[in-house]
């Protein structure tokens, strides 16, 4: 079934009609109405999933995808156009430029923690740039993903941009076929074998991962500020978001600091009891519910620790003084509990980073510029926000991928159109000036050779770069 | 250990100390390469001689010239390379500072090539240096002369512990691909490159893939035959046709392909004399191996010129097929040797679906002086680089990326894109404490009105110009200063 799906995108491409700008356009249209006309099933959805509130579905998910969209539309004559690139002596009468193309058929496969965003912004950038593209869904989202596929082929060509359903076997099924760029959300276990499968066909891919995305709190900041911020970009959607703060690093001397404006700033966004807010979530499932509470054995939290199995529900939770070498540290938590550790200062926070693999982001809190890009310099990571977390995400001028086991390549705006094309060189001569090739020709001899190189060393010496 | 493992290791050591950071330091490592062609020309051209029968000359002129000059252009602009790219914000961005912040990616593994060795094993070494990484080089053993002036030559130039030369054959390059890099770079054949993208996804590594295929070459019944013809003789037979962007076969329409033949004969007494063989400029294949791989294409083609060859000395003189089907051998996989076959068809729709048939080439040529033909062939096919009207040159212009797609490859190189090819561009985004306030739309408990405010804020804002953007600044600083102090009471 997967097969003759692919079969029918590919044909579809083929066709050349989703190369025209208006084509890519319209469609692009119809996938901003989509988004306005369906806002209320597509909040329902997810309060199914995930038990997200009906004001975070937009705020998190579909103002982004609408923005990405207005964005595309508003520029996608410049990102297709040619773009010529400096000339040098010898090709100052040729036309040189770099020309964008659509690669083909494109496989997107999408995550369940923003199972619209994950998918959509993918879609937007293979639209964009000319492609098919076959969307794969997150099983675990099970309410989004039907809706998604219901909803889909009413406003997209419905050959160009199918949706497939189905889990684990399904996929490897996909995976087996060609595609010419596979882009895929999700862990790093699974990124391995997604990437591995693209090899066979020498198929490029774009994988964003995950990993354990360090916060560091420096002890000269306003720490009620940072607390508020982190406390919100750990806690929404469950702590189930890619670049959530995943655990914090502080000095010894501000950890009770620390937890006393964690445990206000919670009060204050999910009440006493976050199990009667409306905008607090569950976890995806019981597998991730087990695994999440199993992390926490042993240790006692400051904050939090209540669960509810039956609601797949974990208060969120703040655990002090945790081991560097702990098994809560050793996986991605993605789930609503956060470990603080100690380190003495920021230096000793570097190496712990430095030591570890490379995360999605790293969050900085420091009232000293300085100091923060100090910390920018020393370390690594997918990308950065400093004195808040996740918001530059939000900002798609800002390449968003990840790096080492956090994941390859990068999107958002114009990245994704770049991601999901094929940048042509392109070299325009005409069939004359022939006497402009005649000392590469043999043969070499050495008086016209002498010429000949001091020409071509003049004109490689002027030449610029874009 | 092995010594793979050891040169690997100590590498990644050796990028840990930092000392590969500083912009000072990889200038130097540039500037020490260079003076490694200066100084080392003569030992570097007798290798390429031994291996290729290239004469001196030609040497430079396809490779070391183009090194040096990459080099060149390099220093003088990795400043600007290196340094933090701004890039546009929005409303809620707008007193932040937002930039891009290229930096190393950590130990490159870089697997060259035997047909322009230094060109494809040191190019990407500049953009390794330049970026601010450690790399592991490892040569083609099939260049054998070569390889060996690299494995001496490069520590006495550079620092030989952030880039060790590891040279071997099949089994080193497999214990090397066992070992962890955070990129890696290879030159050479689709094959390969399945095998090198399969171990790089064990660990999650980014790979550049330089291969190859089929270049094809179309000569338009309306252009000016001869030029096209030498330009073309001269794209096919440089390095006796072991060039990966080489023009793989002709396509033109029958009343042509007698005309063509002849043009391209004058164009090969031309260039290599009426004898080839005692031609200085003539190239030689690599080894028997690929000799006797090309001999067998011959099998089932008519030959329209050349054909002479001696084994022993590994000489195939300049060769053009006729007539040549579809299903001949010479048109089963790329031939990286000097033959040329031609095959007729109808005309440019018969050219783009015969291309089309195939995989993506690494280069495409169009011979017309009709801009029309150019455009459509252009627009209707893809490959990794395109050129009308001549052969290679793409190549040669820094500013053009140089790449496949498909199964010609993925990633691209040359000047500033090696740079950025083998850095990680990080996006970073750097706020202030302050204007708590203005985040109070995105913080549980959730009402209608935040999420109003929040849609106002955040969907208005992209479209405004700067004025707009002005004043919906003032308006968020009011709004800010307003729920401040709600909230502070």
């Amino acid at each position: 079934m997967e097969r003759q799906v692919v079969q029918r995108a590919k044909e579809a491409f083929l066709s050349g009609r989703a190369r025209g700008l208006e084509f890519r356009l319209q469609q692009l249209h119809a996938l901003q109405s989509m988004i306005t006309e369906k806002e209320t099933e597509i909040c329902t959805a997810l309060k199914q999933d995930i038990n997200r509130s009906q004001y975070d579905t937009p705020l998190l998910e579909l103002i982004g995808i609408e923005n990405e969209i207005k964005l595309a539309i508003e520029k996608i004559a410049e990102w297709t156009a040619p773009r010529p690139v400096e000339k040098n002596l010898l090709t100052i009468s040729d036309e040189v430029y770099v020309q964008p193309e659509p690669l083909g058929v494109v496989l997107i496969i999408g995550a369940w923690n923003y199972p619209w965003a994950l998918t959509l912004l993918p879609l937007i950038g293979a639209i964009a740039a000319g492609n098919a593209a076959v969307v794969k869904p997150s099983e675990l989202s099970e309410c989004s993903s039907l809706l998604l596929r219901a909803l889909l082929p009413r406003y997209l060509d419905k050959d160009l941009y199918p949706v497939v359903m189905g889990g684990a076997a399904e996929t490897q099924e996909l995976l087996r076929l060609r595609f010419d760029h596979v882009f895929y959300t999700g862990s790093s276990a699974v990124g391995k074998l997604v990437m591995e499968a693209a090899a066979r066909h020498l198929t490029p891919v774009t994988l964003e991962l995950g990993g354990k995305s360090p916060c560091y709190i420096d002890k000269d900041c306003d720490i009620r500020v940072a607390c508020r911020r982190i406390t919100w970009g750990k806690f929404v959607n469950c702590g189930q978001t890619c670049i959530a703060p995943d655990y914090i690093l502080c000095e010894p001397c501000i950890q009770s600091r620390v937890i006393e404006c964690i445990r206000r700033t919670l009060l204050e966004f999910y009440g006493a009891d976050p199990k009667c807010s409306a905008d607090y979530s569950r976890i995806i499932n019981q597998r991730h519910f087990t695994r999440i509470m199993s992390l926490m054995e042993g240790y006692t939290p400051v904050v939090g620790g209540q669960s509810d199995p039956s609601q797949c529900y974990i208060a969120p939770t703040v655990l002090k003084d945790v081991p560097p070498h702990s098994r809560l540290m050793q996986e991605e938590i993605f789930g609503p509990v956060l470990p603080i550790v100690t380190v003495s200062d920021m230096d000793d926070a570097i190496n712990f980073i430095n030591e570890r693999e490379k995360p999605l982001a790293l969050y900085i809190f420091c009232s000293n510029k300085k100091e923060a890009k100090r910390m920018i310099e020393e370390t690594t990571s997918g990308g950065v926000t400093v004195n808040d977390v996740m918001m530059h995400y939000s900002l798609s001028s800002l390449p968003f991928g990840g790096v080492g086991q956090s994941g390859m390549g990068s999107y958002h705006g114009k990245h994704t159109f770049e991601r999901l094309s094929h940048h042509r060189a392109c070299m325009l001569r005409s069939l004359n000036m022939e006497s402009v090739n005649l000392a590469r020709y043999p043969p070499q001899d050495r008086v016209s050779w002498k010429t000949g190189r001091l020409c071509l060393l003049r004109t490689r010496m002027r030449q610029s770069c874009p | 250990m092995s010594r793979e493992q050891q040169a690997v290791a100590r590498a990644r050591k050796a990028f840990n100390t930092g000392r590969s950071k500083p912009l000072e330091y990889r200038i130097i490592q540039l500037k020490n390469l260079k003076r490694m062609f200066y100084e080392k020309q003569k030992m570097i051209s007798d290798a390429i001689k031994k291996d290729l029968n290239k004469s001196v000359e030609v040497t430079q002129l396809h490779e070391t010239l183009g090194i040096e000059s990459e080099i060149d252009l390099t220093i003088r602009k990795l400043k600007d390379w290196a340094a933090p790219r701004p890039v546009e914000k929005n409303l809620l961005t707008m007193s932040d500072t937002v930039y891009v912040h290229p930096e190393p990616l950590g130990v490159v593994l870089i697997i060259g090539a035997w047909n322009y060795p230094w060109a494809v094993t040191v190019g990407p070494l500049i953009g390794a240096i330049a970026a601010g990484n450690a790399a592991v080089v490892k040569p083609s053993e099939v260049c054998v002369h070569t390889a060996k002036v690299m494995e001496d030559l490069l520590p006495i130039y550079i620092d030989k512990e952030l880039y060790p030369v590891v040279t071997g054959g099949v089994p080193e390059t497999q214990e090397l691909l066992r070992q962890r890099f955070d990129h890696i770079f290879y030159t050479g054949n689709s094959m390969v490159g399945k095998l090198i993208m399969e171990a790089a996804a064990k660990n999650l590594t980014p790979v550049t893939l330089e291969l190859g295929g089929k270049s094809p070459c179309y000569i338009d019944k309306n252009c000016d035959i001869t030029i096209a013809c030498r330009r073309t003789a001269w794209g096919k037979y440089t390095n006796c046709g072991q060039t990966c962007i080489a023009p793989d076969y002709i396509l033109c329409e029958p009343s042509m392909q007698d005309r063509i033949i002849e043009e391209i004969k004058k164009a090969l007494k031309e260039f290599y004399t009426d004898n080839p063989k005692t031609c200085a400029d003539y190239g030689r294949i690599i080894n028997q191996r690929h000799f006797k791989r090309i001999m067998n294409m011959l099998d089932d083609c008519t030959i329209a010129a050349g054909g002479e060859n001696d084994e022993a000395n590994c000489y195939i003189a300049p060769t053009v097929l006729r007539d040549v089907k579809p299903e001949a051998k010479v048109m089963q996989e790329e031939i990286f040797g000097p033959l040329l076959p031609i095959i007729t068809v109808g005309g440019v729709d018969e050219a783009i679906e015969f291309i089309n048939k195939g995989e993506k080439p690494l280069a495409l040529y169009v011979f017309s002086s009709d801009n029309k033909v150019i455009d459509r062939i252009r627009d209707e096919t893809s490959s990794g680089g395109f050129v009308a009207n001549d052969c290679l040159v793409h190549y040669s212009i820094s500013s053009l990326p140089f790449g496949g797609v498909g199964n010609s490859g993925m990633g691209c190189y040359h000047g500033k894109y090696s740079f950025d090819q083998l850095s990680h561009l990080r996006g970073c985004l750097i706020k202030k404490l302050n204007m708590e306030g203005v985040n109070n739309v995105r913080y549980p408990p959730h009402t209608p009105k935040k999420l109003s405010w929040a849609r106002f804020i955040l969907l208005k804002s992209s479209s405004l110009g700067w004025i707009g953007r002005m004043a919906m600044l003032a308006i968020l600083v009011v709004v800010a200063a307003v729920a401040l102090q709600r909230y502070l009471h």
